[in-house]
């Protein structure tokens, strides 16, 4: 039978004259989860940002018509030749149209899964922007403004002007913050650029788009998606790309696969496409971990010894309530919830300084041209990073606490009083 | 007469650091209300004895009665009981806990023990102290009495649980004359007016001689 009230109370009358110690004891654990909350917040705050870097404007599934060698050549196809090892050299890629073919039919059926949140169509052409004499090289892409602020977050990366201005203006381009430095330009004039072919059409600014990648910044700008077709001189069912963005991202392998069987096209999974994101975000969660660990090893040490040091001063009283019919079992009691005390205060505090630094962290001014929504550094506020330090916090107590309690329980209470 | 403890053949070996014959055939017998003291050189093994009967030490051979109850061989768990409801202890060095109070450090084998509400043990342990004339001290830390009144306290707790037999590891052996007459009186008005069996292991010969029955042992033998 064990009297929880008796053993709390002796635990927590020998923590309180001990306070110092258990005070430096509970700090170690303190500041192991408070570093464990910082860390973490602000590592995984890093983290999503950068892959909503890319990942956010990334559509999960990208159909459009590849240029590729035709799977059969025609030798393939000659009865005679079956039963061969056919070798065909220098094989060129199959003439096709870029356009998608039955495009809007594609885009509807899409648009009635209800596992997808949207798909939206662009027309991607190459373009020169023209300054002077100068010709830059450059990407243009057809768009519908609104749609792609509402699936793609389009709207993080248009510095000035807005999707709905640009929606508005017939001629108007969201120019590339790049480009728009190179030449000079600002809202409101009018820049130039020719296709391939050599035709020349003058376009308006409506604003700017940044997406913190200065390669793309440089090249790629966005109009409406029938201006671009009525610069191609294509119809209004010139469609190269979809996008579509799903509900849930871990569907994307499938429906991909899904949709080059059925419609012949050519689509790819946002896994298959950026799988180097994952690795980074796994390598820098791993990085976090490995030093959070770290830190509550040491913050477990100091408990230990702690403990170790009570135990050692404490062996007479020990003796003594083993004497008046404290079990072995109860003096373990004792020790352990010391050890509990001591991780769930340090914990709790823990917890706090790690909330605390966090807020602090996520104030500080973080500006950079390469992030045009960042201002501050970001922070991932998520309540299981807490509960988590928390269970830490108590599992490296109890483990810290467990030996040297073992040793208490274990101490022949005859030896210490003959010992006198 | 009613037997409270009975020692049949007991023998106990130290093992370390060579094998050492303590105990040879230790047989006797304590009756209710008796005072019993028990004498001899430094050595003799009658502490190694007292710890036996206590239930600390399990490690002999032989038999241990405890109201007509064997405990050889009983669970460390129901020793603790045992040594929680019907032994009381008092040791050479006082052993108190320095961070409760008197009061608290006189009810913690009660509480232990848990058969009774938090205000009947503080009762009963307010009582204890007033039949040792230190009711005055209840709410002063342990740490901040003197060393007779530390013995008393100890005294009250062996007491708390109502215990069959109390036994004394030299209670007196760094006490004054006055403080160990003190706890002599305290120990033959227990025997004699509550009827309880008293242990004592002692070196001083007054207070020997005082008991009601010596038991003299020499090289692990009772003598006499």
């Amino acid at each position: 039978m064990v009297n929880w009230t008796v053993i709390l109370d002796i635990a927590k009358k020998q923590l309180i004259t001990k306070f110092k110690s258990t005070a430096i004891a509970a700090l170690g654990v303190t500041f192991g989860i408070g570093a464990y909350i910082t860390l973490v917040s602000f590592m995984t705050g890093l983290n999503n940002m950068l892959d909503d870097l890319i990942l956010n404007q990334t559509p999960h599934i990208h159909i459009y018509n590849e240029i590729e060698p035709s799977k059969k050549q025609p030798v393939d196809g000659y009865d005679a030749f079956k039963n061969s090892f056919n070798v065909v050299h220098s094989i060129k890629p199959k003439l096709s149209q870029k356009k998608i073919h039955n495009a809007s039919p594609i885009i509807h059926f899409l648009n009635k899964n209800k596992e997808v949140k949207g798909a939206i169509p662009q027309v991607k052409m190459q373009i020169f922007y023209i300054a002077g004499s100068i010709e830059i090289a450059g990407n243009l892409t057809g768009i519908q403004p609104v749609e792609e602020a509402r699936l793609f977050n389009f709207r993080d990366y248009i510095i000035a002007g807005s999707p709905e201005k640009l929606k508005n203006t017939e001629n108007g381009i969201l120019l590339g913050s790049g480009i728009a430095k190179k030449m000079a330009l600002s809202v409101g004039d009018r820049v130039q650029i020719s296709t391939i072919k050599g035709d020349i059409f003058p376009l308006k600014i409506v604003g700017f788009y940044q997406s913190g990648i200065s390669d793309i910044d440089a090249i790629q700008s966005f109009v409406n998606l029938k201006t671009v077709q009525r610069i191609l001189g294509e119809a209004q069912n010139y469609i190269t790309d979809i996008n579509v963005k799903l509900y849930d991202i871990e569907k994307a392998l499938l429906l991909s696969q899904k949709t080059e069987q059925q419609f012949n096209v050519t689509a790819i999974d946002i896994k298959t496409a950026n799988a180097q994101f994952e690795t980074g975000t796994n390598v820098r969660n791993l990085i976090t971990y490995a030093v959070s660990i770290a830190l509550l090893i040491v913050a477990g040490f100091g408990v230990y010894n702690i403990l170790s040091m009570l135990i050692y001063e404490k062996m007479n009283d020990i003796a003594i309530l083993k004497a008046i019919g404290f079990s072995g079992n109860d003096v373990q009691y004792i020790f352990m919830s010391q050890a509990l005390i001591i991780g769930i205060i340090g914990g709790i505090l823990g917890l706090l300084i790690g909330l605390i630094f966090t807020n602090i962290i996520s104030t500080i001014p973080f500006k950079t041209d390469a992030l045009a929504k960042v201002d501050t550094y970001p922070i991932d506020f998520n309540v299981w990073y807490y509960i988590i330090g928390f269970s830490f916090a108590i599992i490296s107590t109890f483990f810290a606490g467990y030996l040297p309690s073992l040793k208490a329980k274990k101490i022949d209470p005859v030896k210490i009083i003959r010992g006198q | 007469m009613e037997t409270v403890l009975e020692a049949k053949n007991i023998n106990k070996y130290f093992k370390k650091p060579v094998l050492f014959h303590v105990l040879k055939d230790i047989n006797f017998k304590i009756n209710k209300g008796e005072f019993v003291s028990i004498m001899g050189k430094s050595g003799c093994g009658k502490s190694t004895l007292l710890y036996i009967l206590s239930t600390m030490d399990t490690e002999y051979e032989g038999e241990l009665n405890l109201n007509n109850d064997l405990i050889t061989g009983e669970s460390r768990q129901k020793l603790t009981f045992i040594r929680n409801k019907h032994i009381g202890f008092v040791f050479q060095f006082h052993y108190l806990l320095s961070e409760f109070t008197v009061l608290e450090n006189v009810m913690l084998p009660a509480k232990k023990l848990g058969e009774k509400s938090i205000k009947e043990i503080e009762k009963d342990a307010l009582e204890k102290l007033k039949i040792l004339n230190i009711e005055h001290l209840a709410h002063k830390r342990a740490s901040q009495v003197s060393g007779g009144e530390k013995q008393r306290v100890a005294i009250a707790r062996a007491l708390i649980n109502n215990p069959l037999i109390i036994m004394g590891d030299e209670p007196t052996g760094n006490l004054d004359s006055h403080n160990a007459d003190n706890v002599f009186n305290i120990f033959k008005k227990l025997s004699v007016e509550d009827n309880l069996s008293l242990l004592i292991v002692t070196h001083d010969e007054d207070f020997a001689n005082r008991t009601d029955r010596i038991i003299t042992m020499e090289d692990g033998r009772i003598i006499s």
